[in-house]
């Protein structure tokens, strides 16, 4: 039999991995694009020796559907729209980052009602992501019953969405100047039952996974970054956190008013996957504290701003004032114009720092649209994070940075 | 660029900048690095961007760098940042900037073989043609199907 040489279908990647493995003494694996523990569409092509992962090489894009090229292309509030779909499980956490950075560029004024509901909603979203996240890094580490659980209390704060916006997940309910509408009567209820309903759950959760130690094995020593390594790849949130770096954009420069509560930013030592899972149960808490202290004071007034050149006249005002419907009619029609400028503006997503740049030349529509997605440095720190790690830890280190593809890919 | 203050330095200085804002001025997070395309109006084609946080002061800054030309090259700061490897990738993608001494210039986004850079503004918003049987080989024949393009 004569020897063949071996035929690689991955050009494009060949200069990457060692000398070995194109001698074949290492393996190469390919894990995904199409895999339920990469959380989405992500391809890794891993190094392996043995079982030990020697180099993993993250490919990204499948996902990729040129949000920032179709929002040039969009007015102001259309492009909204699009933000939702950036990163799946934070859509009021995008819409907020987007209606800020156009506020800051057009010196919009939002009253403080509308402030606080956007508040309560970006803290249930990240609440109702970290479920998300809970129940497949569990169920990724086989503890199956997690993910029903999560899920199971994940559906109770869609269903506020639902109440205010009509919608379960892409609301678009926060819009430039406030919201799209008054909050419902039931909405204080709602969610006042959730907030005596979960503080017991989290408890349940900590029983099943905390002192478990299949749990414990798995995670703790595993996918470890240094504080110093962290800040040098650009990480931010709750992996900036587990490795013991307090930052957090909503203590560091307030937006929306979080400088009114009282909350504490939770910090692990270790920076493994463990203290990343003690600090999201941990600040899963800390949301529940702000949106009590949010809903205890959330004031009356108005839902909106009150500048007609942003935001729609009252459907009374119509019938009755001819200004009203040049309004309405010019914002319907062709939409408001931002005065020229550029800001770049950080809120923290569950998932980290998420930055909106936006530029406008003046126009009703954004001339550049770029978002600094966490998602993407997340994925980018896979390697280092990985390196050393068996298969089977590489699957929790991706839960524990928890990636959202779309917000990857946009 | 309103927020955060913005300064504007030439291509031949951001490595040096970033050196000296990371060691003497604390700003050790980079925030973020995209890059804009005025054409045709302004000359100097595209604008790079750099935004950096510093998490000991507390505060934002941000760097604007005009380049010049359909082709332009900068120096990579992935030396200085290591995060911005893959946001530099992301520029090559999207502008066509190239970044010289990149350790991995690839695209990130878009499929390896894809010829243009979308996010330039003479890059049209085009959409893709739906490929059936009675149609596949005509359309094929219009498709990129080349080499990737060298970085």
């Amino acid at each position: 039999m004569t020897e063949q040489p071996l035929e690689y279908d991955f050009p494009e990647l060949k200069h990457l991995v060692s000398e070995r493995a194109l001698k074949g003494e290492t393996v190469l694996l390919n894990m995904g694009p199409q895999h339920p523990s990469t959380h989405g569409v992500l391809r890794l092509l891993l190094e392996l020796d043995g079982e030990v992962i020697v180099n993993c090489i993250p490919d990204v894009g499948f996902l990729h559907t040129g949000i920032e090229k179709n929002m040039e292309a969009k007015r102001w509030e259309l492009a909204e729209v699009m933000t939702d779909r950036t990163d799946y499980l934070n859509n009021t956490g995008n819409n907020l980052a987007y209606c800020l950075a156009i506020e800051k560029l057009a010196d919009l004024d939002v009253p403080p009602r509308a402030q606080a509901v956007r508040v309560i909603l970006a803290e249930l979203e990240r609440i109702s992501n970290h479920l998300v996240w809970l129940g497949t890094q569990a169920l990724d580490l086989a503890a199956q019953s997690m993910f029903l659980y999560c899920f199971r209390e994940r559906e109770s704060i869609l269903d506020i969405k639902e109440l205010c916006s009509g919608q379960r997940m892409m609301t678009t309910f926060f819009r430039p100047g406030g919201l799209w509408r008054d909050i419902p009567a039931e909405f204080e209820i709602a969610v006042r039952r959730f907030l005596r309903m979960f503080p017991g759950r989290i408890k349940q959760y900590e029983a099943l996974l905390t002192k478990n130690p299949i749990f414990t094995d798995r995670t703790k020593k595993i996918g470890r970054i240094s504080a110093d390594q962290a800040i040098s790849l650009s990480l931010t949130g709750p992996v900036l956190r587990g490795s013991g770096v307090a930052y957090d954009v909503r203590k560091a420069q307030p937006y929306s008013g979080y400088e009114q509560y009282d909350f504490v930013i939770p910090t692990g030592t270790h920076g493994d996957v463990y203290d990343r899972y003690l600090v999201r149960i941990e600040e899963m808490r800390q949301s529940l504290r702000i949106i009590q202290q949010a809903l205890d004071k959330l004031p009356l007034g108005p839902f909106r701003s009150n500048n007609r050149k942003y935001v729609p006249p009252p459907r009374a005002e119509l019938g009755t004032s001819m200004e009203a419907v040049i309004h309405h009619f010019k914002l319907w029609t062709e939409g408001f114009k931002v005065p020229k400028g550029a800001t770049y503006l950080p809120v923290e997503s569950p998932k980290g720092e998420l930055g909106y740049y936006l530029e406008s030349n003046g126009g009703n529509q954004p001339y550049r649209i770029h978002m600094r997605t966490p998602s993407f440095l997340g994925i980018q720190a896979l390697p280092v994070l990985a390196k050393g790690h068996l298969v089977a830890d590489l699957v929790a280190i991706i839960g524990s940075v928890d990636i959202v593809l779309g917000d990857c890919d946009r | 660029m309103s927020y955060p203050p913005t300064l504007i330095a030439q291509p031949e200085q951001i490595v040096e900048i970033s050196q000296a804002l990371r060691d003497e001025y604390k700003f050790n997070l980079l925030c973020e690095l995209t890059a804009v395309d005025y054409w045709p109006e302004e000359e100097p084609r595209f604008n790079m961007l750099y935004g950096y946080y510093s998490i000991s002061e507390n505060s934002r800054m941000a760097i604007r760098v005009p380049l010049n030309g359909d082709h332009p090259t900068i120096q990579t700061i992935s030396g200085v940042y290591p995060g911005a490897n893959w946001h530099e990738r992301e520029v090559w993608d999207m502008f066509g900037i190239k970044f010289e001494n990149h350790p991995d210039l690839r695209r990130v986004l878009m499929p390896y073989d894809w010829e243009g850079h979308p996010l330039r503004k003479d890059y049209p918003l085009g959409y893709e043609e739906p490929q059936f049987t009675f149609n596949y080989d005509e359309i094929d024949k219009r498709k990129h199907h080349g080499r990737y393009e060298e970085a």
